[in-house]
């Protein structure tokens, strides 16, 4: 293996393969039917002190 | 017997030591096995004089486990104090190259004991406490293995205290933010094993099913520190008598991994687990749940898988390849977004109440360290850009980045934790001063609004006078003309960074008389008297 | 739906959630650095690159335990104030012996990458005892201390024997006379054509001007001494070696 097929690797498919992995946790977290979830979620520190 | 194991224990974990002394093969080695064997010894005298016969009380399995967290309040307070001076004194010493007294307080000696000690064991006992704080009342139980918490933080203190000793003594492996030696990296790793015991333990047995995103972070914190670091320190001693080792890899390999081992040391150490401060401390204070749960989530996978590519930065133009300085440019402008993702998240919990601004100093303290979060990691991915980097790296623009994070993001937020935990921990209605709150506010902010700002001239003038050439294409500035040049931005550093100390120092006070369980006759803060700290309803889960 | 529905099980899971996340860092570290040892053109061919020599090696420890990496780079980018000041762009080859690397990143005060042969040895030497009396402008911290102490041989073969467990190519030859090797090369006197032949281009003779004993300062200085001097880049091929 040689470090410029890493180099095109790096700047095309591994750039590409981080946007879709972004666009992919934005999709989960906004998916319809995880707000109530989230919603209890977010309260857990105010059930117990 | 009350501690009867610990003390057999220590006692032969103190023989060893002196036998180490004797049989050491290289003198800083002896000298430091001498301060091993009374730092152990004197900590076993101290558990003998509170050891008795009695039959142990029984523990309640409900109630929190709070006395690890109360001596990691302390000691956050009392490493910062000492971390933060050592920080002035060196600063005075790149001003005044005078007060370097060799050969154990020169400046090369001092600076880690400076990075360390407000790195690992102001930022690391804030972590340690924090977490521990955290992750019981988010889990609804209390702290995995009967003593196990207690040995995480007493075997942090002795790595810290051997650790800090060691740089005086000159035992280094010379790798920045890694330094301490083998044997003490050994010792590190088995804490680090038993504190990630602890808290997954904790996670386990929790009675919430969900596990809060704070813990995310604090999790992810941890793992990835023992990845890095048992890595980074991978090494073989010349004798396993002797201080010195030498790391595994060497050249090229040895600085990425370095590299990846620092910046994510800043990512996993300085960000992921302070986050998981914010995201718990923030919320409680401002009395709302966090602005977007779904957002933290995204903020969380976004930054762990973003953060660890990012190293190379710190090698731009450098021996290293160039395909391997390009990737970690490109991951560092991407973090960029999660970490912005972030700071909206802990700002815009605030929607709604903005007026606690203007009442409640610790809140502001951690609005500010959310602000300096994001105005850090949008200075970091600019330095970043290899162009950028060519006139940044090697001078004092770097320092008063990395300033501007650890005093602007790391300290306020560990400082606004520690003020909110206190009163809880030892029961007190409420701290000693608020007003003294908002002293130490303004003298830390104005102190890093100077650091930083000074460090930015500073930095950017002697980058443009390396590189200035005359008409007649010879360089215009010999290196000791630049070194002039910048005297006079190291006092007015000095005088930033003293300010953030007598911060600091008033903080150690205001701590110590809310814990002694004074409270100061004053007036309340201007705007309302609702902002007094609430009183808490009682002391059931005080144990 | 199912897929993104399995995220729940991993924020009710924390083993998942310490696998996962693990996973999700591990993936960079490999990516960036693995690559680094098996690619054959991370490192240029060169000629002239060899291991210290025991002296130098101290004295590089000394270099080390006393932070001086805190201060001064030992990297030379190719940039064309850099190289008029410091001279020919480093090489990641001229690193390859360096356990623990050193480059540094910082300079407080100037490259050290190739100090060597710039300045007597004597220049060093005040320099080291008392910076501002050559460079007022200076900040660095005296080190006069150096010069009182003697260093310390006892069994530095040990040294070379854990270089060469991480991969620096010492000779049994080079092992065996370490000792002897090191005291040789600080003094004048001695016989050093074995010295010589085993480390090629070895600075030899009295460094620290005191010749009745071999001081941590006589290795210091034949350290800084030998910086950048090994490579021979009349015979180096730019285009070659570029990554």
């Amino acid at each position: 293996m040689d470090y410029n097929l890493m180099r095109e690797f790096a700047d095309s498919c591994g750039l590409l393969g981080m946007v879709l992995f972004f666009a992919g946790c934005v999709a989960f977290a906004l998916r319809p039917g995880g707000h109530s979830q989230a919603h209890e979620a977010a309260h857990i520190p105010f059930k117990d002190d | 017997m009350k501690f009867g194991t610990e003390i057999v224990l220590l006692s032969l974990f103190a023989f060893g030591a002196l036998v180490a002394a004797g049989f050491g093969v290289d003198e800083p080695f002896r000298q430091h096995m001498w301060v091993l064997f009374f730092a152990v010894a004197g900590f076993n005298a101290m558990l003998m004089r509170n050891t008795d016969f009695k039959p142990a009380v029984p523990i309640d399995p409900a109630a929190y486990m709070d006395g690890p967290i109360r001596y990691g309040a302390i000691a956050t307070v009392f490493w910062g104090v000492v971390g933060m001076l050592v920080g002035v004194v060196i600063a005075l010493q790149l001003a005044f190259p005078h007060l370097n007294i060799e050969p154990w307080f020169n400046f090369g000696r001092l600076r880690p004991l400076h990075t360390s000690g407000v790195i690992f064991a102001f930022g690391g006992n804030a972590l340690l406490c924090t977490s521990m704080y955290v992750v019981q009342r988010t889990s609804r139980a209390r702290l995995f293995g009967s003593n196990l918490a207690w040995f995480v933080f007493w075997g942090y203190q002795l790595f810290i205290v051997m650790a800090a000793t060691g740089y005086l003594l000159g035992i280094t492996e010379g790798r920045e933010y890694a330094e301490p030696e083998w044997y003490l990296d050994l010792w590190l790793t088995v804490v680090w094993v038993a504190y990630l015991i602890l808290f997954l333990g904790t996670i386990l047995k929790r009675k919430e099913p969900h596990i809060y995103v704070a813990n995310w972070f604090y999790l992810s914190f941890i793992v990835t520190i023992a990845m890095l670091h048992v890595v980074n320190n991978l090494s073989t001693p010349v004798s396993f008598l002797g201080s010195k080792s030498y790391s595994a890899f060497s050249g090229v390999q040895d600085a990425l991994t370095q590299w990846w081992y620092g910046h994510n040391a800043v990512g996993f150490f300085l960000t992921a687990g302070f986050l998981g401060m914010m995201y718990y401390f923030v919320p409680k204070q401002a009395n709302r749940p966090v602005y977007s749960y779904r957002l933290s989530i995204i903020h969380f996978w976004a930054l762990i898988f973003l953060y660890i590519w990012a190293g190379p930065h710190h090698l731009h133009y450098t021996a290293l390849p160039d395909w391997a300085q390009t990737l970690g440019m490109v991951f560092s402008i991407m973090l960029w977004m999660p970490s912005w993702g972030g700071m909206i998240n802990g700002l815009m919990t605030l929607s709604g109440a903005w007026d606690k601004l203007r009442t409640d100093p610790i809140i502001r303290m951690m609005v500010a360290a959310v602000a300096f979060y994001g105005m850090s990691t949008f200075e970091g991915p600019i330095m970043s850009i290899k162009t950028v980097n060519s006139l940044s790296h090697y001078t004092d623009w770097t320092i008063g980045h990395v300033h501007s994070g650890a005093l602007g993001w790391v300290g306020m937020i560990s400082f606004g934790a520690i003020y909110y935990m206190v009163p809880k921990l030892w029961n007190r209605e409420r701290l000693y001063s608020l007003r003294l709150v908002a002293w130490h506010f303004w003298l830390a902010t104005l102190g890093i609004v100077v650091y930083a700002a000074v460090m930015w001239v500073s930095g950017i003038m002697q980058g443009l006078m390396w590189r200035e050439y005359d008409e007649q294409g010879f360089l215009v500035y010999s290196f000791a003309e630049t070194v002039a040049a910048i005297h006079p931005y190291y006092v007015m550093r000095a005088a930033g960074g003293a300010m953030y100390l007598a911060g600091m120092l008033i903080m150690a006070w205001n701590i110590t008389m809310t814990i002694r369980g004074y409270r100061r006759e004053e007036d309340p803060m201007p705007g309302s008297i609702a902002a007094l700290q609430p009183a808490r309803s009682g002391a059931r889960k005080w144990a | 739906m199912g897929l993104i529905d399995k995220h729940a099980l991993i924020e009710k899971n924390a083993t998942l959630l310490l696998v996962g996340s693990l996973l999700v860092v591990t993936v960079g570290g490999i990516v960036e650095i693995a690559p680094l040892f098996y690619l054959d053109n991370t490192i240029e061919k060169v000629e002239g690159m060899r291991p210290y020599s025991p002296l130098e090696l101290a004295g590089r420890n000394i270099y080390v335990r006393e932070g001086c990496y805190l201060c001064h780079s030992q990297m030379i980018r190719p940039f064309r104030d850099e190289v008029e000041r410091y001279g020919h762009y480093s090489l990641a080859a001229e690193s390859m012996y360096d356990h623990p690397f050193q480059w540094g990143s910082k300079r407080t005060g100037p490259d050290l990458a190739r100090v060597g042969d710039r300045y007597s040895n004597s220049w060093h030497v005040q320099h080291l005892t008392d910076p501002r009396s050559v460079v007022p402008e200076s900040i660095m911290p005296r080190y006069a201390f150096l010069k009182d102490k003697p260093i310390e041989v006892k069994d530095f073969s040990t040294h070379l024997v854990a270089n060469r467990r991480v991969g620096v190519p010492y000779t049994d030859d080079m092992i065996k006379h370490a000792d002897a090797d090191l005291m040789a090369q600080a003094d004048p006197n001695a016989d050093t054509s074995g010295l010589e032949s085993r480390y090629p281009k070895a600075k030899v003779g009295d460094f620290d001007g005191n010749p009745q004993q071999v001081t941590e300062m006589d290795a210091l200085v034949a350290y800084l001494q030998m910086l950048g001097t090994l490579v021979d880049f009349k015979n180096y091929d730019e285009a070659v070696g570029y990554r």
